[in-house]
């Protein structure tokens, strides 16, 4: 396995708060790389590096490196919007768009400039089966996507992203607000994806960590405290805070 | 301590409620009952598809000045709704918060200045401009809308901000990370989800136009006949009310209050149009 982003000696500050120290870690081709920790620990910040979302907030400063396929996405000459095409996100609440089912999965292909009815409905199709929404949507494609229930609307997110083909998925606590059955299938979806697709993800939730992904980065006041492994970061974590935070002694 | 009983506050709220609602009932019966008999007099057709206004004859045809208000009043949107709307994305979008923050009440102050202000830079600056570059008498339907249309920005730019500012950061988010420049957003997620609040606030600036007086008395013209272009003098239904009632007496006063009950129904029509149209947009997403 290769890495798909390279993260090196990263910081960011919000104004004057140093909410990312000295980050690096890499994120895996075709795995799942977790990012665990207490709230406000920097890793919804660190994975919304990742895509430059946080240039839309006021005051963030960032530097350091974060390579994609070696090419430091920070550079002046880097493009934000052709980034985010080949990275893409799903958040902590679903955040379908106030239009119809249909509308939101090709929203991405119109973006980039496809109207091809032929090719948007196939491609709708096609996502909406690769996130496992085909069968419950297919007979309202055109119903407003807010009438969905949670889990499906958090589905049609990821179908969505996947319409535009990104190269990386990142997802910021993707289950935080669904119940544990829809959760499951998320993380069932996730394992199917990562065979195309790399992905990182944010998590509260530890058993969640452990059970999808390969890498895991537990991170504490904007500190990397430690990467590595799922399995040997779970079952043997080299630093001690590590080990009160997995044990359930803190956090 | 409780001054009020929960029914007595319950009670209270209610008759003032009602005394807002019964203002308006009240005025409106007032036009009504001494505009209505002068219609059922004169007939209705006459009265408003009738081009001849000469009071002194007996003859009251409003059909001029009912098309002039129309046209003045879709020049004014047409100038001023996309300016306004354009503004508002403009701000909320495109500037850093501090910036449309400082902005924002600084053109809501423009609506705090007396119309008749605006209608003094209208016939000394925008009236001659239009007489020396397009010919005509200056003073016409295109001054009255140019100077609404700059009239009714504040309530188009106040209410969109509003409007787009409601737009949940989310669904930005949502477009950005799925590659969308911010231009793509704003037209295909963010104004569309704002949608109604943005046609409120140009509904709101239509009914402003329609009722504006003084301005357009002042740059309009106010010549009774129907225009025959938008270089042409012109005479709204409010600015035949406000030259003439001074003078009025007997039919001819009863005709002006004619005039208010068109104008009344005017406005509550397009009130009506517009809202079911935002309620069909509502209904559809």
């Amino acid at each position: 396995m290769t890495n798909k982003i390279d993260i090196r000696d990263l910081d960011l500050f919000y104004g004057k708060f140093h909410a990312l120290k000295d980050v690096s870690m890499a994120v895996r081709q075709n795995g799942i790389t977790a990012l665990i920790g207490p709230s406000g620990c920097g890793k919804s910040t660190l994975l919304r590096c990742l895509n430059r979302m946080n240039d839309l907030i006021p005051g963030c400063r960032v530097s350091g490196s974060v390579a994609l396929d070696g090419r430091n996405i920070y550079a002046p000459d880097a493009e934000v919007a052709s980034l985010r095409k080949r990275v893409g996100m799903v958040f902590q609440r679903p955040n379908p768009f106030p239009l119809s089912v249909r509308d939101n999965v090709v929203y991405g292909l119109k973006v980039a400039g496809s109207h091809d009815r032929r090719q948007l409905a196939e491609t709708a199709e096609r996502s909406l089966r690769g996130a496992w929404l085909w069968d419950q949507v297919k007979d309202k494609l055109d119903a407003p996507a807010l009438g969905l229930p949670l889990d499906q609307q958090q589905r049609l997110c990821v179908a969505r992203l996947l319409a535009v083909q990104p190269e990386v998925i990142l997802m910021d606590e993707p289950c935080s607000a669904l119940d544990p059955i829809a959760t499951m299938k998320i993380e069932e979806l996730m394992l199917e994806l990562k065979r195309d697709y790399t992905i990182a993800i944010v998590t509260h939730n530890m058993q969640q960590a452990a059970r999808v992904s390969d890498f895991s980065g537990y991170m504490l006041l904007g500190e990397m405290v430690e990467f590595g492994e799922t399995n040997q970061v779970f079952t043997r974590p080299a630093d001690k805070r590590t080990e009160d935070y997995i044990t359930g002694r803190y956090g | 301590m409780k001054l009020f009983g929960e029914k007595g506050v319950e009670r209270l709220l209610t008759g003032i409620a009602f005394s807002a609602i019964s203002a308006l009932l009240l005025i409106a019966l007032f036009i009504f009952s001494e505009g209505l008999p002068f219609i059922m007099r004169y007939g209705l057709r006459g009265f408003l598809f009738s081009s001849e206004w000469q009071p002194q004859a007996g003859q009251f045809g409003i059909f001029p000045m009912i098309v002039a208000t129309l046209w003045v009043t879709l020049g004014a949107i047409a100038i001023g709704a996309p300016l306004g709307v354009a503004g508002a994305v403009f701000l909320t979008e495109f500037m850093p918060r501090p910036v449309m923050r400082a902005v924002k009440p600084t053109i809501e102050l423009l609506a705090g200045i007396p119309s008749v202000v605006y209608g003094f830079i209208g016939v000394m600056v925008l009236a001659p401009l239009i007489r020396s570059t397009f010919g005509g008498p200056g003073l016409s339907l295109l001054a009255a809308s140019i100077i609404l249309g700059v009239m009714i920005l504040p309530t188009v730019i106040s209410i969109s901000i509003d409007a787009i500012m409601a737009v949940p950061q989310s669904y930005r988010e949502g477009s950005l990370a799925l590659g969308a420049t911010t231009w793509q957003t704003v037209r295909m997620v963010t104004v569309p989800a704002a949608r109604s609040g943005i046609i409120a606030s140009i509904i709101l600036a239509m009914g402003r136009a329609v009722g504006e007086t003084m301005a357009v008395i002042m740059v309009a013209g106010n010549a009774v006949k129907l225009p025959g272009s938008a270089l042409d003098s012109v005479r709204t239904l409010t600015a035949n009310i406000a030259l003439e009632m001074g003078y009025a007496t007997g039919t001819h006063r009863q005709a002006l209050f004619a005039t208010g009950v068109v104008l009344f129904v005017v406005v509550m029509a397009l009130n009506s149009i517009a809202g079911l149209a935002i309620r069909q947009k509502a209904g559809r997403r």
